[in-house]
């Protein structure tokens, strides 16, 4: 799949705890040409992240210790240079507090768990399409 | 979704980790009973189920998935309080992670068995079936708060929970603010919360943009506790925070008597204010705010290790230590080199090339050595790995055998290599089985006896050199030695000669005969059709040996003795009949040298006496079934146990062998009296013998000369 020229490149962070689910995550989102995987399992570690390098897209789940992902989607909403970035959150089915606090807190769309490789493909292509 | 086979060997990893924690800390759960909740524990295991299912559900194991959804269903009302912690909810959560478990051995190895998939869908009813208590009534606590929306609208439910929790039980909340640099923030910020965690519950950790400067960030933190806020204050002065009261502590503490407190787990209360401190008093503090902790320091070091662990496949350690098998035939070959050059009369030049030659060889063998004891060391877990299994088995076992059953484990700390506590599983379980089915009393039955209700199994591990020694007992009826006469001679086992003739302890290790079985009924633990013969079976092939000890009406014990490796063993080379066998070393017990003349006949069975005592003696090549020429002198090797000994006769000794044993596979891998198979390093198959069973059998010989 094309999404940029050969030169450009997208950079997305993707956060979550749990291994198999982070890397299944980074090898659908690498699967789109240009576009480059950063994967991390805590929210301290996305707050360094964000700090040292831009990036074009958030994926986060909300459930994880320390800093959860309402907490992080919060600080980057306000981040004034990130306020713009799109996010989605990971949810899993029956958490619809959760889900709800995330899209009132500004993340753009949500995952639930367990979700196709093609519909979060898709979603890349929407919303980097028109960063 | 479609995942490649490395996608699965990653879930089935990951998955089993998550499982072997959970399962851990249900137990731990299971042991606190009756002590105040420890949300942090309950929260873990939520947390584990969750991403356990969230993990199944990505890799398309739907069974997990739907199974593991239900438990973190219970475990998710049981973190936010509207379920209680019965033990009917904890033995079926416990239950569950165990379905996982074999669901998960089915995955990896591409099975989907109908009897599984049933269980699961039987557990994942039970889970449904629990159903929640009253919701509270009255106001939400949380009003009481003067805490900003914003705030409110980062917390996830859970947290909402723990915050309403902290509030109903009358402790101070406090918001605790920290400005980081945001090159080192999470330093900083870990240390901001071990120590807030002396003193209380940290409920959440928002990050803050704030102060709007690129170099620094601040976070708020949400804290729960009994301390004073002057305490709160001197405790952080030198961190770089500030301190908000968002709600006093409540005094004096909470009536354990309202609706609300009565379904909370209790907590310590808070401590008296300072001014209110009575002269008298004994200072409370140290106490009270180490169990206001919700997370004891005892449970850290666990996620600690687990995190600093590798896991290894075994069959990359096999080819390493396969690797180390080579090299030490290369030595040995070196080291013959060196020897042979040392023919005299050779130059100077020649000489100090032997003396290097020797010199590099010993090097080669210490390098070796440590190399060895290296990957041995990779492959030991310790015992306690499969104690905790048991553990859990037991309880359920007693449960449904309607007996009661205490459980006492010692020496879980002792390593064994991983392939031989694998393989010992299954031994283990049919002993435990045997105890508390057939050894232990029914509870009416041990208080005629005058014994108490409870019966006690123990399991008790040791170390003993390069041995480890489990030892199975229970305190029950012990094994009637009449009783065994009986049906060893119903079955055929024995004849009226033996019968007659055989000690106690003869009749006792009769028990290990196939097709032997003293239960009158089959009972749906003990099941049929396996005995202890093939326990027995299963340890001779880890080169172990079993034996019983009881007494009628005081108990049974059962000692397995196994090598602390298989992976290499010292063996020692023999040749019968002109064929060449190994032995492990550890099993010869003497080694002397006989002539013909020596070998008596007492009672029509031959003897000899080796170093002052008379033991019975047997050919090897009888043994084996195989063809014999009589000798003038013989090597004799002493095998056996202590009071069961015996005489081995071989025709040559070829000498001592570090040898990598390899399990047989085929029909080849049920022969008892064969431990497995290796090569001395000219490439052709040398079969190792269990000497144990093979002086067993002695006793009772079967055909096992055909594949000989």
């Amino acid at each position: 799949m094309h999404l940029a020229p050969a030169l450009m490149s997208y950079k997305i962070l993707i956060v979550e705890d749990s291994k198999a689910s982070r890397e299944f995550i980074a090898s659908t989102v690498e699967s789109v040409d240009g576009v480059e995987a950063f994967a991390t399992s805590t929210g301290f570690e996305a707050l360094k992240l964000l700090s040292r390098q831009r990036f074009d897209l958030i994926i986060t789940d909300i459930n994880m210790p320390g800093i959860n992902g309402l907490e992080l989607i919060n600080f980057v909403k306000k981040s004034p240079s990130y306020h713009q970035t799109p996010l989605f959150v990971i949810t899993t089915e029956g958490r619809s507090q959760d889900r709800d606090k995330g899209l009132a807190l500004g993340a753009a769309e949500y995952l639930v768990k367990p979700f196709e490789r093609k519909y979060l493909e898709g979603l890349l292509l929407r919303y980097l399409k028109s960063a | 979704v479609n995942v490649s086979t490395k996608g699965v060997s990653d879930f089935v990893e990951e998955a089993t980790e998550v499982l072997e924690a959970v399962l851990r800390e249900l137990a731990e759960l299971d042991r606190a009973k009756g002590k105040p909740l420890d949300p942090d524990l309950l929260n873990r295991i939520f947390r584990a189920a969750h991403s356990l299912k969230g993990l199944a559900a990505m890799f398309g194991e739907e069974r997990i998935a739907q199974l593991s959804h239900h438990a973190e269903d219970v475990l998710d009302r049981l973190r936010l309080g509207r379920l209680e912690l019965s033990s009917e909810v904890l033995e079926a959560l416990t239950e569950t992670m165990e379905v996982c478990q074999l669901l998960l051995f089915e995955t990896a190895r591409g099975e989907h068995s109908a009897a599984a998939t049933a269980r699961a869908t039987e557990l994942g009813g039970r889970l449904a079936g629990f159903s929640d208590q009253a919701p509270p009534e009255g106001a939400d606590p949380l009003d009481l708060l003067e805490l900003d929306s914003q705030v409110r609208n980062v917390l996830t439910e859970y947290e909402e929970h723990r915050l309403r929790e902290n509030v109903q039980q009358g402790l101070a909340v406090w918001k605790v603010r920290a400005v980081f640099d945001l090159a080192d923030f999470d330093q900083g910020l870990a240390r901001l919360s071990s120590k807030l965690r002396q003193f209380g519950e940290v409920i959440s950790t928002l990050p803050s943009s704030d102060p709007g400067t690129g170099s620094v960030i601040a976070f708020d933190i949400l804290f729960g506790s009994t301390v004073s806020g002057d305490k709160l204050k001197t405790s952080l002065t030198d961190l770089p925070t500030s301190v908000d009261a968002l709600l006093e502590g409540r005094e004096p503490p909470t009536p354990p008597t309202t609706p609300l407190a009565a379904r909370t787990p209790p907590r310590p209360p808070p401590p008296p204010a300072p001014e209110a401190t009575v002269p008298s008093a004994p200072p409370p503090q140290p106490e009270k705010t180490s169990e206001a902790d919700p997370r004891p320091p005892s449970q850290r070091p666990a996620r600690t290790a687990v995190a600093q662990t590798v896991r290894v496949e075994i069959g990359k350690l096999d080819s390493l230590m396969d690797a180390v098998g080579e090299l030490l035939r290369v030595k040995a070959n070196v080291a013959r080199l060196a020897e042979r050059s040392g023919e005299p009369n050779q130059g100077a030049r020649l000489q100090a090339l032997r003396s290097e030659l020797h010199r590099e060889s010993r090097l080669l063998e210490r390098k070796l050595g440590e190399l060895q004891k290296g990957i041995l060391e990779v492959r030991m877990v310790p015992l306690g790995q499969t104690f905790d299994k048991l553990e859990r088995m037991i309880r359920r076992m007693a449960h449904s055998a309607g007996k009661e059953v205490g459980l006492n484990i010692t020496g879980a700390e002792v390593q064994l290599d991983k392939l031989i506590l694998e393989a010992l599983s299954d031994p283990l379980i049919h002993l435990l089985r045997n105890a508390i089915d057939h050894g232990i009393e029914a509870p009416e039955a041990r208080e005629q006896q005058g014994k108490s209700r409870q019966g006690l199994v123990s399991i008790k591990a040791m170390q003993q050199g390069n041995q480890v020694v489990i030892e199975i007992s229970d305190d029950g009826r012990g094994l009637d030695p009449e009783r065994i006469r009986q049906v060893a001679l119903e079955k055929g086992l024995l004849s009226l000669e033996q019968a007659a003739r055989f000690s106690i302890a003869e009749l006792q290790s009769l028990i290990f005969l196939p097709g032997f079985s003293t239960a009158s009924q089959v009972s749906e633990l003990s099941g049929r059709g396996v005995g202890l013969d093939v326990a027995k079976t299963n340890i001779g092939q880890l080169s172990g040996t079993i034996e019983t000890r009881s007494q009628i009406g005081k108990g049974t014990t059962f000692t397995i003795t196994l090598p602390e490796t298989l992976a290499v063993i010292r063996a020692l080379v023999v040749s019968v009949s002109g064929r060449t066998y190994a032995l492990p070393a550890n099993a010869v017990l003497e080694i002397a040298t006989i002539e013909q003349s020596e070998v008596r006949t007492v009672e029509r069975r031959e003897v000899i006496r080796v170093g002052g005592r008379t033991i019975p003696f047997a050919r090897l090549s009888r043994l084996l079934g195989l063809p014999s020429q009589p000798r003038a002198r013989q090597h004799v090797l002493v095998v056996g146990r202590p009071h069961r000994r015996l005489a081995v006769a071989v025709d040559e000794l070829l000498g001592h062998h570090d040898v990598v044993i390899k399990p047989l596979r085929g029909r080849l891998r049920q022969i008892p009296g064969i431990a497995g198979a290796t090569d001395l390093g000219d490439q052709s198959p040398v079969l190792v013998l269990d000497m144990g069973s093979i002086a067993e059998e002695d006793i009772n010989p079967e055909s096992r000369a055909e594949v000989l």
